[in-house]
């Protein structure tokens, strides 16, 4: 269905519709955050409080927080350590499909982009998953691009039914779906879910995400409930930090992570801080730039507001940086990546999603770890 | 002095420090082990890459006795699945159960506990609960064939020590099975409290896990918990004691 003319908030048929509260929830406190109105003294004060408070958060993610980026370094790492200990998760993602219906402007995978499209068959997939293990695996992320014609979620399903026989942890990173399909995945071998909003301005996003079911951003933003409605143990929260005001956006990631964390008390919550980065078509489509210490800011914020959530690392990201805020802040590490399609199996199949910072091995990202005195975990969770 | 053994669903260990393994590198728990006398190492079976590389159970000492915890499970239901698997794996019968709904403050929940200790317990397991310390749930704890009750001594991973100094006390002077402190307690002098007031052993990981130096904090647990266990058996002097003597006797007026 042709949505280029509809606005963000227009749901399409089929499109299951939750009842809740929280996306009014959010976008008020998106709405009404004022970064600039935060002072030092807000900050210091924030740091002080031994639980912090949305207004806290609202005050570490201001540029009057800045100065402070050694202190909270200091108390987020104390924090990482009391709840993680020197346990970090290593994990590879597998794309198993690019196929796009949507049109995002800043997206090397979308539908207007003239790029080798593929969907591994399943025993392509089988292989894909084989060599996986085969470089020691036990978690794996399952990514598709968003078409539910070319990569259905019975094809999505099977595959996860075959990755449940090598892996003990999997996640999958597809279009969003309905909370009986979240179901059938969780039924399929599933665990974890993430979805990620890109940014929580409206007019931006209907800027950014012109056609497709992506356009739907109420759809969008209560896919991690309806995971939760459908059994899934672990939702993942974020935005394309750059595509708008990044600040604005974190604040209104972390004020999503925390209700839904309230309203699902069991819920495991984690965080991915995705930049954007240079992408096939896009060379001039970057709108708002994060250095890397604002970055590192955001990373410093949502781990102290939410000291027991996990927080992924990309490998959009320097090894230099990742290796900084491993163990920090950040709680699992991705290795081996690939962002075509398959390509842990003899060659990739497509064009690269976007541009890979950092493409060490397994082994390289395990050699590190221990030379930091951490330990990689590759498996923390038992499918039960 | 006599020996002093710890019991657990009948088996005897001399060591009353029960180590978590969750938090330090796998590489150190030989020297940990050794440096603290342990006996007991608990393990989430979530971490056991079984079959895999660096999987904990493969570092675990000869002749320690390893304690599987169902961490992962929200409800008895998967708790239960989870020590099955632990045991098809070749852990043991011993099981520490833990069931925790909450990723925020990680509170165990004391009636899905007791639903799943029964069943455990009933399929021969040695179980040994992680709670929060209220008399009833350990008193059904008791009913439904635990082994060993573990009451909190602050939530996981906060290093607060006891604060539920008091709740523990009732369940050390009511519940006839040992009493096993765990979680909260972050330093030795927390631990040597703990024994003091009569717990049977102390469970710890963090505290010992994010020292500048492992091993010597270990031992530092060690020597703590073995203080306070001699204090205990020794009888603390009486102006501590809750119930203190007066030195002249208050009821001397009588006459007849």
């Amino acid at each position: 269905m042709d949505n280029r003319n509809m606005t963000v908030m227009e749901y399409l048929p089929d499109m299951q519709v939750i009842d809740s509260l929280i996306m009014d929830e959010v976008m008020n406190a998106y709405d009404a955050y004022d970064y600039n109105a935060y002072t030092a003294s807000d900050v210091a004060a924030a740091l002080s409080h031994e639980q912090i408070s949305m207004a806290d958060f609202a005050a570490l993610l201001s540029p009057a927080a800045q100065p402070f980026i050694e202190q909270m370094a200091a108390r987020a790492k104390s924090e990482t350590y009391k709840h993680f200990g020197n346990a970090v998760g290593v994990y590879t993602p597998l794309y198993i499909a690019n196929y796009c219906e949507n049109h995002c402007v800043y997206c090397g995978f979308n539908c207007k982009n003239k790029i080798h499209r593929a969907v591994l068959s399943h025993e392509e997939v089988e292989a894909e998953y084989r060599s996986i293990a085969a470089d020691g695996y036990k978690e794996i992320l399952i990514l598709t691009g968003e078409s539910r014609a070319k990569s259905s979620v019975e094809y999505i399903g099977k595959s996860l039914e075959i990755a449940s026989k090598y892996f003990s942890t999997v996640g999958i990173e597809i279009y969003p779906v309905n909370a009986d399909e979240y179901a059938y995945f969780h039924k399929c071998g599933a665990d974890y879910v993430s979805v990620y909003q890109e940014t929580y301005n409206k007019t931006t996003y209907s800027e950014q995400h012109l056609s497709g079911s992506k356009r739907v951003f109420p759809y969008r933003f209560y896919a991690q409930e309806r995971a939760l409605i459908g059994g899934m143990r672990g939702v993942c929260f974020g935005a394309l930090l750059g595509l708008d005001d990044f600040r604005k956006d974190a604040f209104a990631v972390g004020s999503h992570a925390v209700l839904v964390q309230k309203k699902y008390p069991h819920a495991e919550i984690s965080f991915s801080t995705p930049r954007i980065r240079p992408f096939v078509g896009g060379d001039d489509k970057i709108p708002c730039g994060v250095n890397e210490r604002q970055l590192l800011g955001v990373m410093l914020a949502y781990r102290l507001l939410m000291p027991f959530a996990g927080i992924n690392i990309s490998t959009r990201e320097s090894a230099n940086f990742r290796d900084g805020v491993i163990g920090m802040c950040a709680t699992k590490i991705s290795a081996g990546s690939q962002v075509g399609v398959g390509g842990h199996d003899g060659d990739s199949k497509s064009e690269n999603q976007f541009e890979l910072a950092d493409e060490r091995t397994l082994s390289e990202i395990d050699k590190m770890l221990r030379k930091k005195g951490m330990q990689p975990i590759f498996t923390d969770s038992s499918y039960l | 002095m006599k020996s002093d053994k710890l019991i657990i669903g009948g088996h005897e260990f001399n060591s009353r420090f029960i180590l978590g393994s969750g938090k330090f590198s796998l590489e150190l728990m030989n020297a940990v082990v050794n440096h603290a006398e342990v006996e007991m190492i608990t393990v989430a079976l979530r971490r056991a890459n079984i079959g895999g590389e660096n999987n904990i159970l493969d570092y675990i000492p000869k002749g320690v006795t390893l304690i599987p915890n169902t961490s992962g499970a929200r409800d008895h239901k998967e708790a239960v699945r989870i020590a099955r698997l632990a045991r098809e794996v070749g852990c043991g019968n011993f099981v520490k159960v833990e069931v925790i709904a909450d990723s925020k403050y990680l509170m165990p929940n004391n009636y899905e506990t007791v639903k799943a200790t029964e069943i455990l317990a009933k399929e021969g397991f040695i179980v040994m609960p992680y709670m929060y310390p209220d008399l009833y749930t350990a008193r059904d704890l008791v009913s439904a064939g635990a082994s060993a009750v573990m009451p909190l001594g602050a939530p996981i991973g906060t290093n607060k020590g006891l604060l539920t100094r008091d709740f523990i006390s009732m369940l050390i002077e009511e519940i006839d099975l040992p009493i096993i402190v765990d979680a909260g307690i972050g330093k030795p002098s927390q631990a040597c409290e703990a024994m003091e007031l009569g717990a049977s052993a102390i469970m710890a990981n963090t505290a010992v896990a994010t020292a500048q130096d492992v091993n010597l904090m270990a031992s530092a647990f060690a020597l703590a918990i073995k203080a306070g266990r001699s204090a205990y058996l020794a009888g603390l002097g009486r102006v501590l004691d809750r119930h203190a003597e007066a030195s002249s006797p208050l009821t001397g007026f009588l006459e007849d």
